[in-house]
């Protein structure tokens, strides 16, 4: 059986990720409703939805955070809920919301996830994305001394220490100037390609989300209200980019018949 | 268990153990704090300890006996404090949760926890012993091996109430921070860290008796003033450290289990 599930993922016949009626009620408030979808592996989606949406309610339950009411998620096959031990070695989560330590220098810092993760070669590891996510003079400094820009670098490079194959990711580059979170987003696209890596990303950024994203699920009161590519969206709704199309269905706007 | 998934165990804790270190380095006030207490703790105890000796017959029967005393019940405070107030560490840095994104047991942050609680009452235990032999001429090390005895239940106890006080701040949030401080104190009367059980009011004299310390305590009271070492004391303090342990971890499991519930792992901080 696990044999033919390995093989099974290999040939890329088996969804990466696999959300199956999710729901999360706090009392009677419900911040995640049936909320099913699959990513296949090594594909990019994105979440949107406004503020309250339950975009991070369901980035949490996915990672094993937050215990949901109802449902399942499976991830490389591994039920979530029983035995997120397995698979969250094999993934890794970035958000501008969660800190790291302000006191460790970048270098300490990611010595100490990097332990975390089981890494062989902690340095070399620290080395190469250092280069790649231009850290490398910020290596002996304080995090708490650095430029959010700089934070969120240094985060994204906490979030790829383990080459993760599944990488959820909370706003990847807010804070990050034009041309760094363009830098940042052509080392994602790169990373994804070479490992063939399943991103999920929450976003507010359209433009990051049209570049980056082969899908996009449309959240709303914590239900998915709508799911397709970028340019099946814009043309679904009549619009001429996404987001406009994130407006409208922030609006409630019917979908165009 | 395959060898390399046995041997991930240790490493995260490992790591856990040198994100500590770092801190540690990068603050020199927190390495004073550490001694800070304990040495203050020692000339106190050390001149009273001084004055009553010339003052009382009970006291002249050993000399050392507060200052004894006042050592041991630094192991308890420290061991409770190392273990809560490194879990704050990780509140302070609202680290929570790129901690549990990652493969790191709950039971491995306890473990990491545990272990670095030893280490700092080691540390800061160790220097108020060292000013002990040298501004008093007394060595807590000449109780000998039943010294062991005596440490490992008071540190066991100290890591149990530590683990509860997580458990809180889990539960409620930081605001139970101050507890963390002051909660050791209420333990302080009912364990006769420098008086016999024996003097409570009778109806509490069996509440003192459900605590490991006041076993520690009246265990060294025995060793100091009969040279007797009483392991019946020492048996006493282990049972009840055992029911402390499965309190404290039952507490902490299940403040985990809630805030995995509640969603407070990716909020939590100041």
């Amino acid at each position: 059986m696990i044999i033919a599930t390995r093989q099974a993922h290999r040939a890329g016949t088996l969804s990466a990720i696999e959300v199956l009626h999710l729901q999360k009620n706090y009392g009677d408030i419900i911040a995640v409703d049936q909320l099913s979808f699959s990513i296949p592996r090594g594909k990019t989606y994105a979440l949107l939805g406004g503020n309250g949406a339950g975009k991070t309610t369901t980035l949490s339950m996915m990672l094993g955070l937050l215990l949901p009411t109802s449902g399942t998620i499976r991830i490389l096959g591994i039920d979530m809920i029983k035995d997120r031990f397995k698979a969250l070695p094999r993934m890794n989560f970035t958000s501008p919301y969660v800190d790291i330590p302000h006191r460790l220098t970048v270098e300490q810092n990611l010595r100490v996830y990097g332990g975390l993760y089981g890494l062989k070669n902690v340095k070399r590891r620290i080395t190469v994305l250092a280069e790649e996510y231009h850290l490398t003079p910020l290596l002996k400094r304080r995090y708490g001394s650095l430029s959010q820009g700089q934070k969120t670098r240094v985060s994204l490079a906490k979030s790829l220490l383990n080459e993760p194959e599944i990488l959820l990711m909370d706003e990847p580059t807010a804070a990050l100037d034009p041309y760094t979170a363009d830098q940042v987003r052509t080392a994602l696209k790169a990373y994804q390609e070479r490992l063939g890596a399943t991103i999920l990303l929450a976003s507010h950024n359209m433009q990051e989300v049209e570049r980056l994203c082969e899908k996009v699920l449309m959240m709303k009161k914590g239900r998915l209200v709508d799911q397709g590519s970028p340019a099946e969206l814009i043309t679904r709704y009549g619009e001429q980019n996404l987001e406009d199309v994130f407006i409208q269905i922030a609006k409630g706007t019917e979908l165009p018949q | 268990m395959s060898a390399s998934s046995f041997w991930s165990s240790p490493r995260r804790i490992g790591a856990m153990i040198m994100r500590y270190r770092f801190l540690m380095m990068a603050s020199w006030p927190r390495l004073l704090e550490l001694a800070y207490w304990p040495t203050i703790q020692m000339i106190l105890w050390g001149l009273i300890n001084r004055f009553m000796v010339t003052q009382s017959d009970w006291m002249a029967q050993s000399a050392g006996l507060l200052i004894a005393a006042a050592l041991l019940w630094d192991v308890l405070y420290r061991a409770q404090l190392g273990v809560s107030l490194v879990f704050f560490e990780e509140m302070y840095a609202r680290n929570l949760g790129n901690l549990f994104v990652s493969p790191l047991r709950p039971y491995e942050l306890a473990l990491s926890l545990l272990t670095i609680s030893l280490l700092r009452t080691l540390f800061g235990v160790g220097v108020a012993a060292g000013l002990a032999i040298g501004l008093y001429h007394y060595s807590i090390f000449d109780m000998g091996l039943p010294l062991i005895a005596l440490f490992i239940n008071l540190l066991i106890m100290g890591w149990a109430i530590g683990l509860m006080i997580v458990a809180m701040v889990l539960r409620f949030g930081l605001g139970m921070e101050g507890f963390a401080w002051a909660v050791i104190f209420a333990f302080a009367p009912l364990s006769g860290v420098y008086y016999p059980i024996s003097i409570l009011p009778e109806w509490l004299q069996p509440v003192a008796q459900l605590l490991p310390s006041s076993h520690v305590f009246e265990g060294m009271r025995l060793i100091m003033n009969e040279h007797v070492f009483s392991i019946t004391h020492v048996i006493a303090a282990a049972e009840r450290n055992v029911v402390f342990m499965i309190i404290a971890l039952s507490l902490y499991s299940f403040a985990f289990y809630s805030a995995r519930q509640r969603g407070l792992l990716l909020q939590m901080g100041e």
